[in-house]
């Protein structure tokens, strides 16, 4: 079966230079997308396009293109990775939008992601964070024997969830005071749910917590839009455990 | 400890703390005030508001929760200015009502009403009851003089509609407010889990809906009734 294909759309995209220029939109027309291009094709298009005309093409992040890097992240008609739930960008196809429409792209706001060109954001606040704390110091030696250490089934499956946060930043794109804290929570929480990451739970938690506070991001007020447009749909849940880990080891100290 | 409540996760948990403080204090009003509608006479009323104006353990709690009252709403504004200034360029096009409500949103817009209610009601009936109450008119009950606090309350009630209404506005704000921050304090001081945050969000409307409905049905008695 064919695609439909979207006759013509209005791209309303932000354009800035460098960090330092103060930005503005720009409304470029696109014609003929097929509905079953992903959303990232059309971009590839419209660049495309513009090359031809002799303009400046759109810079936008990118890599894998199979929604596990985390790198294409594009705030879409008011949305972290547009209209679609659990996807990251380029997962996102153009059958989610309608023929004749304005399709508005912004990149991540928040004081901790400054802008570098047109939509992509410096995410190196989210390497800080970890380097803060987000690690367990092992001596790896050789491989170790599978099941030395015994792991509860229920703390495996929890921990995994956790661990299945690719970094996007969706969490803090979406929510409305630009806070940090579910991604910071996906990162304590798999480690705090294993044995091996239990030594260093208090060390880590007010580390991660005190990086993600000079950093610049806001605070939490369990709007609970982070877990519905995190890719990955990690639970707020795991904020209610960084609170308990925070609380445990500032209270032990 | 310094280090603590400068953190981001040590200042939601003042909110959390001082919030659920005020959820206790809001379920014993209710329950004091839901006299009123029981006895027409007001003698039972009376007799309660008698008896949390001289007990001693009432009158200990009283700064505790003025001061209560006073954190949660100055340290509201400080968050929220400071959470405001996490994102400098805001976003062209939002379209927040997919991914949140919008009470959970706008917390400080529910808080912010509820304080020019507190403030109207506090110049009414605790303002009146604390420092003026030669004005009052008093009435014997079991052989104890003590002031016809009823009279006040009930009056205000039968003679305006206006005041009618505020009151109950007053108090479905106050039940959408109770609605989100209930169950956003208890996972703030991380007593939440899979299991218990849709459960403690189930308590949370429900008792969001029992406190907006006890509040809003005794101006509406009085309306309907007299």
């Amino acid at each position: 079966m064919a695609d439909k294909i979207l006759k013509k759309l209005n791209i309303k995209v932000w354009r800035q230079n460098n960090a330092k220029d103060k930005g503005k939109f720009e409304t470029y027309t696109i014609e003929n997308i097929s509905t079953g291009s992903s959303f990232l094709e059309m971009l590839d298009i419209l660049n495309n396009k513009l090359i031809l005309e002799g303009k400046d093409p759109i810079a936008f992040d990118h890599d894998c293109r199979e929604g596990i890097c985390g790198t294409c992240n594009l705030y879409i008609n008011g949305r972290a990775h547009g209209p679609d739930t659990e996807v990251t960008t380029c997962q996102l196809h153009m059958r989610k939008f309608n023929d004749g429409e304005t399709i508005t792209i912004e990149p991540w706001r928040s004081k901790a992601f400054p802008v570098i060109k047109d939509l992509i954001v410096d995410r190196n606040a989210f390497e800080k964070i970890l380097q803060a704390g987000g690690f367990i110091s092992v001596n790896t030696g050789g491989v170790p024997d599978a099941n030395t250490i015994p792991v509860a089934y229920e703390d495996a499956e929890e921990s995994m969830d956790a661990a299945a946060c690719i970094g996007c930043g969706a969490c803090v794109a979406a929510c409305k005071n630009a806070s940090a804290m579910l991604f910071v929570a996906a990162k304590v929480s798999h480690l705090a749910k294993l044995p091996q990451g239990k030594i260093e739970a208090k060390k880590r938690a007010r580390n991660m917590i005190a990086k993600m506070d000079e950093l610049g991001f806001g605070g939490c007020t369990n709007t609970g839009a982070c877990e519905v447009e995190c890719p990955k749909s990690i639970s707020i849940t795991n904020i209610a455990r960084l609170n308990r880990e925070y609380l445990k080891a500032r209270f032990s100290e | 400890m310094s280090k603590f409540f400068t953190a981001s996760i040590g200042r939601k948990l003042i909110m959390s703390l001082t919030g659920l403080f005020l959820v206790m204090f809001i379920a014993v009003h209710m329950t004091v005030n839901l006299f009123l509608i029981f006895d027409d006479s007001g003698e039972l009323f009376n007799r309660a508001a008698h008896f949390m104006a001289t007990n001693p353990a009432v009158k200990i709690m009283e700064p505790i929760l003025g001061l209560g009252f006073l954190i949660h709403i100055l340290w509201s504004f400080l968050l929220e200015y400071e959470n405001w200034r996490a994102r400098p360029v805001k976003y062209d096009k939002k379209n927040p009502e997919v991914a949140s409500s919008w009470t959970s949103r706008n917390m400080l817009v529910l808080g912010a009403l509820i304080l020019v209610f507190l403030v109207v009601h506090i110049i009414q009936f605790f303002w009146v009851i604390k420092f003026n109450p030669e004005s009052m008119k008093s009435v014997v009950i079991q052989g104890v003089q003590m002031e016809d606090t009823y009279l006040l309350v009930s009056d205000l009630f039968k003679r305006s509609v206006v005041y009618d209404i505020f009151y109950v506005i007053g108090g479905i704000l106050l039940g959408f407010h109770l609605s989100h921050g209930f169950w956003s304090g208890f996972h703030t001081l991380g007593l939440s889990n899979k299991n218990w945050m849709s459960r403690l969000q189930i308590i949370s409307r429900v008792y969001a809906i029992i406190i907006a409905v006890g509040f809003s049905v005794i101006p509406l008695y009085f309306l309907i009734k007299f």
